[in-house]
Formats: structure tokens, sequence, C-alpha cells
């Protein structure tokens, strides 16, 4: 898994609440089968118009926010499928961090498995975040050991799980994790034989 | 012991491990797989040469991209082909049993799993797909994962994963006549909104679940995604061992009666500690439609598209403004006036048996309107079987639908079947969001029985006016 400590980048704000994965990366690019080249559907609709054209106004289309490595939301961001195409698409294009009032719990899983921070913010943090940008852009630093979130006027902390943080700190892999465990899983599969749970043994 | 729910229940007999800030390793029964989320759990497998722990615990099946016209000559489109074959390709290489599109028994994901009696109350079971609280209906904790999780499924038969909050949906009293499960897991959406079950598993409770059909209670936990929550739940009784007892997959003989054993403890404890609860009183819920971008954005068909400038918080507020514009529709404008130009049913939501039946029993004798185009999606290659032997394709069809093949179909609009810009859908399907069935497309999700009515009139309808 990719490593993530610090980042210093240009804040992109979509003032939208309920930014569901159909929107991150339209259905017609999950048709691959790899992981990599997403980040040109990032937003697809939003991005080129039917005639698959850039829509100059649309912030991520503008300099320097076609650049940015933070993105800005309001509600539930990454809602509706399960599909991990969001987070390889926002990672693609270049989008390290997500600032939002609140996140889906599958997409913010999802995030930390691909290297990206996912920071939940009060609503008045983001507000301020979002009138700052408004007029010119906002760098923001981003530290993740410290837990803190700096730029002009800006110096906010934020909260984020231990183990999540530790994880995405050493980018670890889960499954090594996990595998080194091997022996508890087969005590747990030993001890729990129930065998009605075998689903072709009377097949 | 401390009172539990039945969420407590499943989750503390699945630890095999737990770690101090509260993380569980969580062991998984029951893995389903399909084509569109897999392929990069794969190739993750082989990249660190890791095997599948328990290719039996697993079961694959093509359903997103599938097309469901005729597929004699396999799939045309070149991306969705191969993205099918490298699914059958995976399964072999791994031993994952799979069913193939030309199998009687594919069909979407989760009407499979319940079908062939894979999914069982108690179990934990996964697949990488959102809905797949569906198995919730049978006690099963079931939930969606990303791909990254499905490559640790399939090589750990284990999740990392921190404890959901328990929050009871209590139904009071019996729903008026006429109104479907549908229109009971919209309308609490809309109550408590896309995100208000964020953190949380639902436990579905009260008169109304009991009485409710196996059937109607997948597509009330189908939903639970679409109020946020992971999953949903609701205590196993004997309908849902009538409906698993001797379905291929479930188990036999004395395996059957120690499961029931186990199946019968599921019930949460007296007592026992919820989170957040709700009531919610049964015999205030109408026919639900929606009219925005969102599940949450739900009225009844009586009454009118809301007004944007009625709403007070102001990201809201542009939400709906947001939507309207979308969905090309004003302020005011009565529901039941909408024109319509397509109808889909079908979806993991409502392209059950019963869902066709409700339907085709509304469609009966009547012709939809000229201007419609219709279509059903059953679930599954059983469902298909099932309704055709019941006479229901020939109501259809004579109604003026088309009888197609088994998918997820414009549920998604990832294979061939989608909307045109500004064409407005009367779909049983889950999403409403814009895109969803296809660029520029208007959905308006609801209930099978509606999107009958929708059919016939050419606009969206109170089915019970009919
Ligand atoms: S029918 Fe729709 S919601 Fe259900 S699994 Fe298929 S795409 Fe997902």
């Amino acid at each position: 898994m990719e490593k993530f400590s610090e980042l210093t980048g240009i804040v992109a704000c979509l003032e939208l609440s309920n930014i569901d994965t159909d929107m991150i990366i339209p259905k017609q690019f999950l048709k691959t089968i790899k992981r990599s080249g997403l980040g040109k559907g990032l937003f697809y609709e939003m991005r080129f118009d039917e005639n698959e054209k850039l829509i100059p106004e649309f912030i991520l289309n503008k300099s320097p926010y076609n650049e940015s490595k933070i993105l800005v939301a309001l509600e539930n961001f990454g809602c509706g499928s399960s599909r991990e195409h969001a987070p390889w698409a926002l990672t693609d294009f270049g989008i390290k961090v997500i600032l939002a009032k609140s996140f889906a719990d599958i997409f913010y899983n999802n995030c930390f498995k691909n290297g990206i921070l996912p920071i939940k913010l009060l609503g008045e943090e983001i507000e301020k975040i979002i009138n700052f940008s408004k007029n010119k852009f906002l760098e923001l630093e981003i530290n993740l050991k410290k837990q803190t979130i700096k730029g002009s006027e800006i110096n906010l902390s934020f909260e984020i799980d231990e183990y999540k943080k530790t994880c995405l700190l050493n980018g670890w892999d889960d499954i090594d994790l996990t595998l080194k465990k091997e022996n508890l899983i087969s005590e747990f599969e030993t001890k729990n034989n129930d065998s009605w749970l075998e689903p072709r043994r009377n097949e | 012991m401390k009172p539990q729910t039945i969420f407590d229940k499943i989750w503390s007999r699945h630890i095999v491990d737990q770690n101090p800030s509260g993380e569980c390793l969580l062991y998984i029964d029951r893995h389903l797989i399909h084509e569109v989320t897999s392929p990069q759990a794969f190739e993750g497998l082989k990249n660190n040469k890791r095997k599948v722990r328990k290719p039996l615990m697993t079961l694959a099946v093509p359903d997103h991209n599938v097309p469901t016209t005729e597929r004699r000559f396999g799939i045309t489109d070149n991306e969705s082909r191969i993205q099918v074959e490298k699914l059958i390709e995976n399964c072999r290489e791994f031993g994952i049993p799979f069913f193939p599109i030309e199998d009687l028994r594919q069909g979407i994901v989760h009407i499979i799993g319940p079908e062939q009696g894979f999914t069982l109350p108690g179990t934990t079971l996964v697949c990488g797909d959102s809905h797949t609280s569906t198995h919730g209906a049978f006690g099963s904790l079931a939930f969606g994962i990303g791909t990254s999780e499905v490559e640790h499924v399939l090589s750990t038969q284990t999740l990392i994963l921190k404890p959901a909050k328990n929050y009871l949906i209590n139904f009071v009293g019996e729903l008026k006549k006429g109104i479907t499960a549908k229109d009971v897991i919209l309308h609490l959406i809309g109550k408590i909104g896309t995100a208000g079950g964020t953190g949380f598993v639902f436990e579905y409770a009260g008169k109304v679940i009991e009485n409710f059909s196996m059937e109607e209670r997948m597509t009330i936990c189908n939903m639970s995604i679409e109020a946020g929550a992971r999953a949903g739940l609701i205590a196993p009784d004997n309908k849902t061992f009538e409906y698993l007892k001797d379905k291929p997959l479930s188990p036999k003989g004395k395996e059957w009666d120690k499961a029931i054993d186990y199946w019968k403890t599921l019930k949460s404890d007296k007592n026992a500690h919820f989170d957040k609860k709700i009531d919610i009183i049964a015999s205030s819920i109408e026919p639900q439609v929606t009219w925005g971008t969102s599940p949450e954005d739900v009225v009844s068909i009586s009454s009118s598209v809301p007004d944007p400038a009625k709403i007070k918080n102001t990201d809201k507020r542009q939400s709906a403004e947001r939507a309207l514009d979308y969905m090309g529709l004003e302020p005011g404008q009565k529901m039941c006036n909408i024109d319509i130009n397509t109808v889909f049913i079908g979806s993991c939501t409502n392209g059950r048996i019963e869902d066709l039946r409700k339907a085709a029993e509304i469609l009966n004798g009547r012709k939809i309107n000229k201007k419609v185009r219709a279509f059903v999606v059953p679930g599954s290659g059983l469902v298909k079987k099932q309704a055709e032997e019941e006479g229901l394709d020939k109501i259809f069809m004579s109604s003026g639908f088309e009888w197609r093949e088994p998918g997820c179909s414009m549920c998604l609009a990832m294979n061939a079947d989608k909307l045109q810009p500004h064409e407005r859908c009367a779909s049983t399907s889950n999403r409403n969001f814009e895109g969803r069935q296809g660029r520029g497309g208007r959905t308006h999700l609801l209930s099978p029985e509606m999107a009958a009515a929708a059919a016939i009139k050419g606009k969206l309808f109170d089915v019970r006016k009919l």
C-alpha cells in the first residue's frame, strides 16, 4: 500500500453534498480490469460535455486547480456504489486528501487502502476553508503524524483512528498483516467448525 | 451475559482477533463476487503469489455488465466480454464455483445468493457491491466491500473492521392496503436521509416486517445502504426457514436441524442496547416516488415537487435546486402529472418473482401507453423461468413490455440498456443519482406496481386509482 505522511497542495472545493461514486467515476470506466489510468474518468460528466470536450468552468479543469491534491466537499462524500474505482480515479488524478463534513462508510475505508487520507472536519471548518479559497487559491499543508492542517490563517487539527493512521504512515498492506495471523485464523476455523456452514458438503 | 442485539451476536461469534484500538479481525463465511469489482483483486493475488483460502465459501456470477438481449452469440461489447471472461478464467484458476451467463442459475448476485441457499442466517456475508445489505433479510450480517477488501477476503477469509453501532427501525402498526415494501423503505430514507444510517447497522422490526414475505424483506434490506447504513438485519423466523429449506446449497438432514437450532437464537435479547431507535408509524406511509437525484428526495405520489426556496439549510437548498434543474422539474408541480418515457422493472431491489407477479397483476388485460418504452429484466435465470411457467412473460409482452435476459441492466446502465439525455424513467431500481441510468437520464424510483401504473398511463400515477 502507498504511504502517506505529509503533503502540501492546492485546495479544490466542490460545494456539494452527497457526491456519489457514480459522479466520481461513471460506469463506462468500470469495464477495465486494471487499477491504473482511471484519472481521465474522474468526475467525467462534470469535466466533459456530451461531445467529450473539456468544460472549462469546472474547477478541476482550471489552472491551478487541475493540479490540486486536496479536495473539499460537504456532507456524505463517496456515497453510493462500493466501487474502489473511485479512490483509484482520485489518486490517479493526483488527489491525495479529501476534506469533508462527513463520508460514506465504504468509500472512507477504500481510501485508506489506496494511500488517500479522508479527513472529517466540522461544518464551520469546511465553510472556512471554502470561504478562503473563494477569491484566491489556497494552499494547505497536511500532516498526518501531527494530525494538523495549516495554511494562510488556517490552523486546524483533525481526528483519525490510531490503527488506520499507523497503517497509512507505514504503508502497511492489510493482507500481509492478516496473513501473519494465519495460525489464529486456522484455530478459529477448527474451533468454530459448524458443519452446516460448509456450502457444498451435501452436494 | 449482557443482552445482545442480533448484530452483536453475529459479530461476537466471528471475531478471530481484536487489537487494542478496537479493530477486529472478523471471519467471513460467505463471499459473492462479480465481474466488475473482482479482476483487480485477482490480479493482486497473482502478483503477490497468494492463494484463495476457501474457494468453496465463494460464489461467482457475472451480472453488472451482461447484455439482456439475445445472448446466443455471446457478448458483442469487447470490454464487457473481456471482463466476463476474466471472471470465469480467474474462478477456474482458483477453483471458485461460478455460474456462467449460459447457466440457468445466472443472475444478479444478490438474487442468486438467497435463491441458491448460499445466503444463510447467522453468517457473515460480503460482496464487492454496496447492495450486499440485501442478504440481511435472512439475518445474515451482510455488507458491501471495496476491491482491496475482496482481495483480503479471498486470501484470508477475514476482514479488518470496527464494530458498527446498532440502530433499531421499528414499524408501529400496520400498513394501509396497497402499500409495498418499496414504499416503506423509500419513506424511511426520506425520513432519516441518505446519511442517517452512517456508522450503523439497522435492525428492522415490528409487525410490518414480520408480515412481509422474504422477497419484501429483501427489498427493505437492499436499500439500507441508501440510508447510509452498512447493513440491515431482520430476525430470521419460520418464513426464513421455509424459504431456505431444500435450496441447493442450504444444509440438509441433520445439518439442517443443527442450523435451525442456532438460527432460532438470532433475535435481539430483551433490553439489548440500541445506540439509536426510531418508530415509524406504518399507517402514515403512502405510495412513494422520488423527485430528485438522491433516494432521500422522495414524496408520496399525491404530493408535489418541493420548493427549494422553502428549505432553510443552505447545503440542502442548493442540492434541491441542482436536483430540480437536472430533473427538469418545477417546484409545486404535481408528481402525478409528470410524463415519463421509459419504464424499467428489475434490479436487486425489485427483480424477484413476487415483484414480477405484482407488476403483471396490474398489467393483465391492459396496454401500456404508446409513447412508453418499457422492459422487464428478471433478477435471475430461475426467476425468468418461474415467471414464464406462470405465464407472466405473456402478460408483460401483450401489454407492450419487452421481456429480457437476467442481469443488472438499466439499474446502472453498464450494458447497452441506458437512458438518453433528458429521457425520463420510472424505475424499480435503487439509485436515482445523476447519470446513473445513462448520462442526462432522469430517474424516478418507485415500486413495481407503481412502475406498471406509470407504463399504462405514460406518467407517474397512483396505482390504487387505476
Ligand atoms: S441490480 Fe443494480 S444495485 Fe443491484 S447489484 Fe446490480 S447494479 Fe448493483
